[in-house]
């Protein structure tokens, strides 16, 4: 142990667990202690001010809440990894419409019909083509042409609308399927299908991010592009990738929600990108790329539902929750600023 | 000049971070018309020095007196009001706007209702640029200027106000030494005005070249003032790093194997053109020249950041086609690039992450990484390299510049590569590393590795290669063994004095 001690008096010896760099540690514990702090909130606040006999912190209403959180969380987990390559994706509320329509109009086709409920796998399946396919476009664009993925996916945000409008005009697509409705409100083990995606693939984003060379790759292009191309890295096909998966995602979103509700308006989806980046920067995913986590992402997943159905159940009206999201954005990104401040070595600019 | 009062004078000062003693106690003092170097390894508190007298940083304890009145700096604005200016090493200039806008930056001249008095801007901007000597004026793009006039135009923006203590930081890290002549000629003008000037560089031979004392930094501590004339490099060193050093030719010679690399009337548009060379097994091959002779180009090439217009490149006798790093890294090529910070290493990311990146796909079992091999690779090559960290978790981006540059070098090395290529392997970094890396650039071609070094720095280039290629202006002048070479003739090489070829 001599040895260790003696190039700096203030290094830990080899073995000591190095601290991970403050930014991570307050932002990946911070948004959980947020969801915490939140719980107290609405169920001492809802004693007083809620109309409604059921508890907040009441199992179904949780459970519920849960639920709600995925067709967003879903997305907002791919999003994560997008925004980890220093990329970003505003398509994802198109390609969640569209994908829609795919399942839903896709079990109406005669050839669909006359399977039975095995249609509803293989619509399942022509969705998620769908929305892989789309997102196999973005990812195409932004490496073959090295537009930046903001102004892609803006494009492809109003093109993928338009193909939703093409397909059916204002006219909402419905079919209801009873054996799927049974199976998107069945619960195993209390928790509905819809959370299951939502737990299920936080699981696997997150054995990516953390366990595999596909994760260790993004994060070292977002965090320094040509040290990984240096590295030979293949960073092309490592966006195409991750375009991909986020198109399935909404994709998959999209499988999880219509099938229990059996319609789609072709203004569905829309804005889901600014919820789903909002729930990423929440989880302190950071917009330039390099740093963030998946665990962080379901944090803000779960705070963001839970300030909706909170502020709802105090009686807030929905202008009003927009209103106090939107400012609890801005606050806790200030904070997360000031926190991670070098002290006062930082340069005033 | 020696009894002058003095412009600037830094008394006890003491600055203190959490855990950290940076500054214990510094005293500086600069007299007018004096080029006063301050010097000492990375980490010795130079930086923070400056942050302090530039009013970023508040000491906590000690006083700065200019033309011996007490003042307190808290903003680089007011250090400026004051005269104290600074010509950074990072510049920081508009690319877009003229050189008179970024000149008056924030101060532009005004008529009536705001307008900017342009007539006036430009005249006044011309005025000072006639004083510098240079060949541009002040309604050029400064995105259009060269580095070097880049700088002149920070060092007009320092004489707007007229300053009493001018500090450089590194000017001449990114300058050709045509450049470098320009630079110290206004600094010899400044001087003359009697401007006080500190002048902060690792590079000895500038020092003794243009400055009259040396202030020693260690470990934040003042270590001594020198007269520059009455010492020698050998004493510098030793108060900058508590020993000397050995920078002696002494290649030693050892056995060579076969021919790793052979490149033959290799070109690219005009960066370069005909370029042959070869480098055996165990050989060092020192690449010297002017910055934009073309070695940097030709590096990115052997790693497939370029594509050649003509030529051919040989791995081991076997004729390659490199489109990309990936088939430069199958070949065996490894790159140590200019830029550590840019090109080389990913700051946010750990030690072992760093060093395992081009073959973390080789260590992986299925999808998943193997942490147990990477730790094992990195545990191996930090002991061979003694790479100081305090374990494999730290975040790269908070090591010293040598350990740095160990962890890149390391990265290739745990490949086992055919050929490594370093470009300007001790850049930024300490003098006490620098005699590591040039040692285990030796140690490498000993173990029968074929390297090739891209270096700025003649002592440099002699120190470590067995043999040196000359190049100017995109082609190699002249291949030099290491037992024949002599600065002049190395000088005239590069300067394309010596038009014959012998390749």
């Amino acid at each position: 142990m001599a040895q260790t001690t003696t190039f700096t008096a203030a290094a830990p010896p080899d073995d000591a667990p190095v601290r991970k760099p403050r930014s991570q540690l307050v932002v990946q514990g911070a948004i959980w202690g947020f969801v915490v702090l939140e719980l107290i909130f609405f169920s001492v606040a809802g004693r007083f001010l809620s109309n409604s006999d059921t508890a907040f912190l009441d199992l179904d209403n949780m459970l519920l809440l849960l639920k709600q959180s995925a067709p967003i969380g879903i997305i907002a987990l791919g999003m994560t990894i997008v925004m980890i390559n220093g990329n970003i994706d505003l398509s994802v509320g198109a390609t969640f419409a569209l994908s829609a329509i795919v399942l839903l109009d896709s079990m109406t086709w005669p050839f669909m019909q006359a399977l039975g409920d095995w249609a509803i796998p293989l619509a399942w399946i022509f969705a998620l083509a769908t929305g892989t396919a789309l997102g196999f476009v973005n990812g195409l664009v932004v490496w073959k042409t090295g537009v930046d993925a903001f102004i892609v996916t803006l494009g492809s945000m109003l093109g993928y609308r338009g193909l939703v409008f093409m397909y059916n005009g204002e006219q909402p697509t419905s079919h209801l399927n009873w054996t799927l409705v049974d199976f998107a409100e069945a619960q195993f083990l209390g928790l509905h299908t819809a959370t299951w995606f939502l737990l299920g693939t936080a699981l696997v984003l997150w054995l990516v991010m953390t366990r595999t060379v596909h994760g260790r790759n993004a994060y070292a292009i977002g965090n320094n592009r040509e040290a990984a191309v240096n590295a030979g890295i293949r960073v092309g096909p490592h966006f195409l990738l991750n375009f991909m998966l986020i198109g399935f995602l909404a994709a998959l979103s999209a499988v999880v929600f219509y099938s229990e509700s059996g319609s789609v308006n072709p203004n569905d989806g829309m804005l889901y990108e600014l919820w789903a980046i909002t729930a990423v920067v929440l989880g302190g995913t950071k917009l330039a790329g390099g740093y963030g986590s998946i665990i962080s992402t379901l944090g803000g997943v779960v705070a963001i539902q839970l300030l909706r159905k909170g502020l709802g159940y105090i009686g807030a009206d929905t202008e009003t929750v927009n209103l106090v999201i939107g400012l609890i954005l801005i606050a806790v990104l200030f904070l997360d600023r000031q926190l991670n401040r070098k002290g006062s070595e930082e340069l005033k600019t | 000049m020696t009894d002058a009062t003095p412009v600037l004078r830094l008394e006890g000062i003491v600055k203190t971070f959490p855990g950290v003693r940076a500054l214990d106690g510094v005293d500086l003092e600069l007299r007018p018309g004096e080029v006063h170097a301050l010097m000492g390894e990375n980490g010795a508190g130079k930086s923070t020095l400056m942050k302090v007298l530039g009013g970023i940083l508040q000491p906590n304890e000690g006083r700065i007196l200019i033309d011996e009145a007490p003042v307190v700096m808290t903003s680089p604005l007011e250090a400026k009001g004051k005269g104290v200016v600074f010509i950074h090493q990072e510049l920081s200039l508009a690319d877009e706007l003229s050189v008179a806008e970024n000149i008056f930056l924030g101060e532009l001249p005004r008529k009536r209702f705001g307008r900017v008095d342009w007539t006036r801007l430009y005249a006044t901007t011309d005025a000072i640029l006639k004083t510098l000597n240079v060949r541009f004026d002040a309604r050029t793009r400064v995105g259009d200027l060269s580095i070097a006039n880049q700088q002149m135009v920070e060092i007009a923006r320092a004489l707007t106000v007229s300053p009493r203590a001018v500090i450089f930081d590194e000017p001449t890290a990114s300058l050709t030494d045509a450049e470098k002549v320009v630079l110290f000629d206004v600094i010899e003008d400044l001087k003359a005005k009697g401007v006080g000037i500190i002048y902060i560089s690792h590079r000895m031979e500038e020092i003794f070249r243009i400055t009259d004392r040396i202030s020693v930094l260690r470990d934040g501590q003042y270590r001594g003032t020198l007269r520059t004339a009455e010492t020698t490099e050998d004493e510098v060193t030793q108060l900058m790093i508590g020993r000397s050093l050995d920078l002696s030719r002494s290649p030693v010679r050892h056995a060579l194997g076969k021919v790793a690399l052979e490149v033959r009337g290799l070109s690219c548009g005009h960066l370069y053109r005909d370029v042959s060379f070869s480098v055996r097994e165990g050989e060092v091959l020192g690449f010297y020249g002017l910055v934009g002779a073309g070695r940097t180009e030709i590096a990115e090439t052997l790693f497939g950041l370029r594509t050649p217009s003509a030529g051919s490149i040989r791995v081991n006798g076997d004729e390659v086609r490199i489109g990309s790093p990936v088939d430069a890294i199958r070949h065996g090529i490894g790159l140590v690039p200019e830029d550590r910070k840019g090109q080389g290493l990913v700051l946010g990311m750990n030690c072992r992450d760093n060093m395992t990146l081009p073959q973390v796909d080789d260590l992986s079992t299925g999808p998943f990484v193997s942490d147990g091999a990477e730790v094992a690779i990195f545990d191996q090559y930090r002991d061979r390299l003694d790479i100081r960290t305090p374990g494999w978790r730290q975040i790269v981006g908070n090591l010293s510049g040598g350990n740095q540059q160990k962890i890149v070098i390391g990265k290739w090395l745990s490949m086992r590569p055919q050929v490594l290529i370093v470009d300007e392997p001790t850049r930024g970094i300490d003098v006490g590393s620098k005699s590591e890396i040039h040692n285990l650039i030796r140690d490498l071609a000993a173990q029968g590795y074929a390297v090739i070094v891209i270096s700025s720095e003649m002592p440099e280039v002699l120190h470590v290669s067995d043999r040196i290629a000359a190049m100017y202006s995109g082609r190699i002048m002249r291949t030099f063994a290491a037992e024949e070479v002599t600065e002049d003739s190395l000088i005239q090489a590069i300067s394309g004095l010596e038009p014959e070829k012998v390749a």
